[in-house]
């Protein structure tokens, strides 16, 4: 049966594949449960948005002018983080952790800013999570996504101390991306309660 | 002391890396799985795991089964029967069905497209003992003064702090909070792995069809699951914080949580019998001596199914009262899946058709699963029709209907997968006398169990009940729904007796017993634990037979 080796066929070469590596794939696929998660809470929020009972209500509890600020820091954090991460890949090291510091930065003030918040909300308008379902749903989805940025920062703060007076190889260098993936990541889904919470629900005049 | 282990004698000791641990203290060993990021190993504690858990809910099963022999019969009173069917319905979704796929997954997903280990090993141990934990903190419960007694999907208001006065509904949410994360870091983890991991020339179009069906279930993982989560958090804001989710005097919805809980629970169903799709697709084809017949159909069907069961889950709910629309869309929606359902059906028909088939314990359960799979699908595509299921919904024509799919889908797909793979695991033979006992008693109990509930199901008899009235014409399909599940127990047991004793008793099974096809079959049994010594190059979807017949190779023709 087994012919000589010079007749076998030759299978054809093997093309190399384009794709992204494991991490990247971890991550991505990481963010895409998020999503679902996320949508989930979305969901919550719009399905009551109106039902509520007793007040207060979003348009009488919920003002814009902080929040607006805070926005812009979360959003213009996803920018920074994203010239960080240049200035890695052309090996600028104090460059790079001036703007990853700054991202962290910008993100506590984001935190803060919602402190402030809830501490209006809870001590000027008596809005808690038991008080009606506006409460239930805000604190759940906003406080969700606060969890979210607060592991951002974390994640960041953990990068500086890895990177601060090392040779940042090229491991290091995927690990920010992934960082910064999730960043951008957790920016979005604050343009999307941003839209929902402080525009949709509070011009619906419930 | 390790030297009072018996060791096997006739077979090479040293290529075993088995034995070698033998050799080890048990200290030493039980160190060594406590902490290994091995992706077999950790494959082997979720089938263990799920074994176990398996035996639990069983016991639960024939519980109920003993209470419900006579009319009423006084064995378990309301609350524990309550409690025996949450805890059983909860068992064998997230602790046995879904850990013993994502097991079988984790130990043969790497070895099939060539890799060392999954994309993440420590994730993937992490992933293992939340799921263990989770599975443990719901049976905590029992410690706080009993088990929850909400039903598997736990409907509002039941949840509420109103009717569930103990801390158990607390730990059965939690724990499946925290089981449900271990379940997203291994799909996260399996869409790495075969997204990025795969040998040298063995693209997308090339993976064996287990790999495929691993790659959806944990699609559907990563969409379904989170969703569950952010529901139970929402019951558990309910119950400590006041929140009002779906607490209706205060303007909460009962019907919310059914939304949320079955945009979980359809897909979850899929999570559960796509794995076994897939190993099915690998055992017909080797059993028949041919090529799995359409492949590209097979997966597109796949693909389709994964996409569809994200559409389908409020037939669940058809007699909530949703509305014609919604009625009408969702019946619809389900009806789809039966297409790529029954491509896949007519595939394995005709990869079987004009093969030389040998029967070996791995066909015989993938028979089963044919026969018993074929007809779930039908008695689920009766309770998709609207019409009818506003007649038996919550019903025990409902529960025969969910048991033939997972146990003659799920289950004896499982146990084809099982008998296909032991061999590769352990280096040793199944007894396939044993098996037999197994299958035929199975097979036998299981149609004897779940078939007479789609007559009482039809008789009017609703599920969840802890006991009935004499007259309705139900005693005698209770008394042969107990029987039945009588004549199963013994099959479980020889199932766990055959896998313990053909640890040492088994036949030496070589690299490669049943000639098959996929690269996990290349290296030794077990296999190392960098599964092989030179990462194989492949060139068609066959690569073991192109190596056997290098005179005529698959890539040839695919």
């Amino acid at each position: 049966m087994t012919q000589p080796a010079s007749d076998l066929p030759v299978p054809p070469p093997i093309a190399p594949e384009r794709m992204l590596k494991p991490a990247q794939w971890g991550m991505a696929s990481f963010l895409l449960s998020e999503v679902a998660f996320f949508c989930t809470l979305i969901a919550t929020y719009v399905a009551f948005m109106g039902k509520d009972t007793v007040g207060p209500t979003p348009a009488q509890a919920l003002s814009l002018p902080l929040v607006i600020a805070t926005t812009i820091c979360l959003l213009s954090s996803s920018v920074v983080i994203h010239f960080a991460e240049r200035s890695l890949h052309r090996g600028e090291q104090k460059r790079f952790l001036f703007l990853l510091a700054g991202t962290a930065a910008l993100g506590i003030v984001f935190l803060l800013g919602t402190a402030i918040e809830w501490r209006t909300l809870i001590v000027d308008h008596h809005l808690t999570i038991g008080r009606n379902l506006f409460g239930s749903t805000y604190y759940t989805l906003v406080g969700f996504h606060g969890l979210h940025v607060t592991v951002g920062i974390v994640a960041m703060l953990i990068v500086l101390v890895l990177a601060i007076g090392r040779e940042l190889t090229e491991k290091f260098r995927n690990g920010v991306e992934l960082v910064a993936w999730y960043w951008h990541f957790v920016d979005a889904v604050w343009i999307v309660v941003f839209l929902v919470v402080y525009v949709a629900s509070r011009s619906s005049g419930a | 002391m390790s030297s009072l282990v018996e060791q096997p004698r006739g077979i090479e000791l040293a290529d075993r890396p088995a034995d070698v641990a033998m050799n080890m203290g048990w200290t030493a060993q039980a160190h060594e799985w406590a902490t290994t990021v091995d992706h077999k190993k950790i494959g082997i504690m979720y089938v263990v795991m799920s074994i176990v858990f398996l035996v639990i809910g069983g016991i639960e099963a024939i519980l109920m089964r003993w209470q419900l022999f006579y009319p009423r019969s006084k064995v378990l009173d309301q609350d524990t029967f309550n409690q025996l069917f949450t805890m059983h319905g909860t068992t064998m979704v997230f602790f046995v069905g879904m850990p013993i796929l994502i097991g079988i997954g984790n130990y043969f997903v790497p070895l099939m497209i060539g890799a060392r280990d999954m994309a993440f090993p420590r994730l993937n141990a992490f992933g293992f003992w939340v799921t263990l934990f989770g599975g443990v903190m719901v049976y905590m419960s029992y410690i706080t003064g009993g088990a929850p007694a909400v039903g598997w999907f736990a409907y509002a208001p039941l949840t509420s702090n109103t009717f569930s006065r103990g801390a158990a509904t607390d730990f059965w949410a939690l724990g499946l909070i925290v089981s449900g994360i271990g379940t997203i870091a291994g799909g996260v983890n399996f869409i790495a792995t075969i997204l990025g991991m795969r040998a040298p020339g063995m693209t997308l179009r090339k993976v064996p069809f287990f790999v495929w069906t691993m790659l959806w279930t944990s699609f559907q993982i990563l969409l379904a699951i989170p969703p569950l989560t952010a529901a139970l958090t929402m019951i558990i804001f309910d119950r400590q914080l006041g929140a009002h989710f779906f607490d209706v005097p205060n303007g909460g919805s009962a019907y919310l949580w059914q939304h949320l809980f079955w945009f979980f629970g359809h897909p979850e169903v899929y999570i559960l019998i796509l794995p076994v799709f897939g190993m099915v697709s690998e055992i017909i084809p080797v059993f028949s001596r041919k090529v799995l017949f359409g492949y590209e159909f097979m997966a597109a069907a796949t693909m389709g199914i994964a996409f569809i069961s994200l559409s389908v889950w409020a037939h669940h709910m058809f007699c909530v009262g949703m509305g014609r629309m919604p009625d009408l869309f969702f019946a619809v929606a389900t009806f789809l899946v039966s297409i790529p359902t029954g491509i896949k059906f007519f595939n394995w028909l005709a990869t079987m058709y004009g093969g030389r088939i040998w029967f070996a314990s791995p066909m015989l359960f993938s028979f089963g699963f044919l026969s018993m799979f074929l007809i779930g699908g039908l008695t689920g595509i009766m309770l998709g029709a609207a019409p009818f299921d506003f007649q038996l919904s919550d019903s025990y024509f409902v529960v025969g209907h969910f048991h033939w799919v997972l146990i003659g889908g799920t289950l004896f797909g499982t146990f084809a997968g099982i008998h296909y793979w032991y061999p590769k695991v352990t280096g040793r033979m199944l007894s396939e006398r044993l098996a037999r006992w197994q299958f035929w008693l199975l097979y036998i109990g299981f149609i004897l169990t779940f078939g007479p509930m789609h007559i009482s199901g039809v008789l009017g008899m609703p599920r969840r009940i802890y006991t009935y009235d004499a007259g309705h014409g139900w005693e005698i399909w209770n008394q042969l729904s107990t029987l039945g599940a009588l004549i199963q127990v013994p099959s479980y047991a020889i199932l766990v007796y055959n896998l313990i004793t053909s640890l040492w008793k088994g036949k030496p099974a070589g690299d490669d017993p049943w000639d098959a096809w996929t690269l996990e079959w290349m290296t030794t049994s077990p296999p190392p634990s960098y599964n092989f010594e030179e990462v194989p190059t492949v060139h068609s979807r066959r690569p073991l037979w192109d190596l056997k017949h290098p005179e005529d190779p698959d890539w040839q023709y695919e």
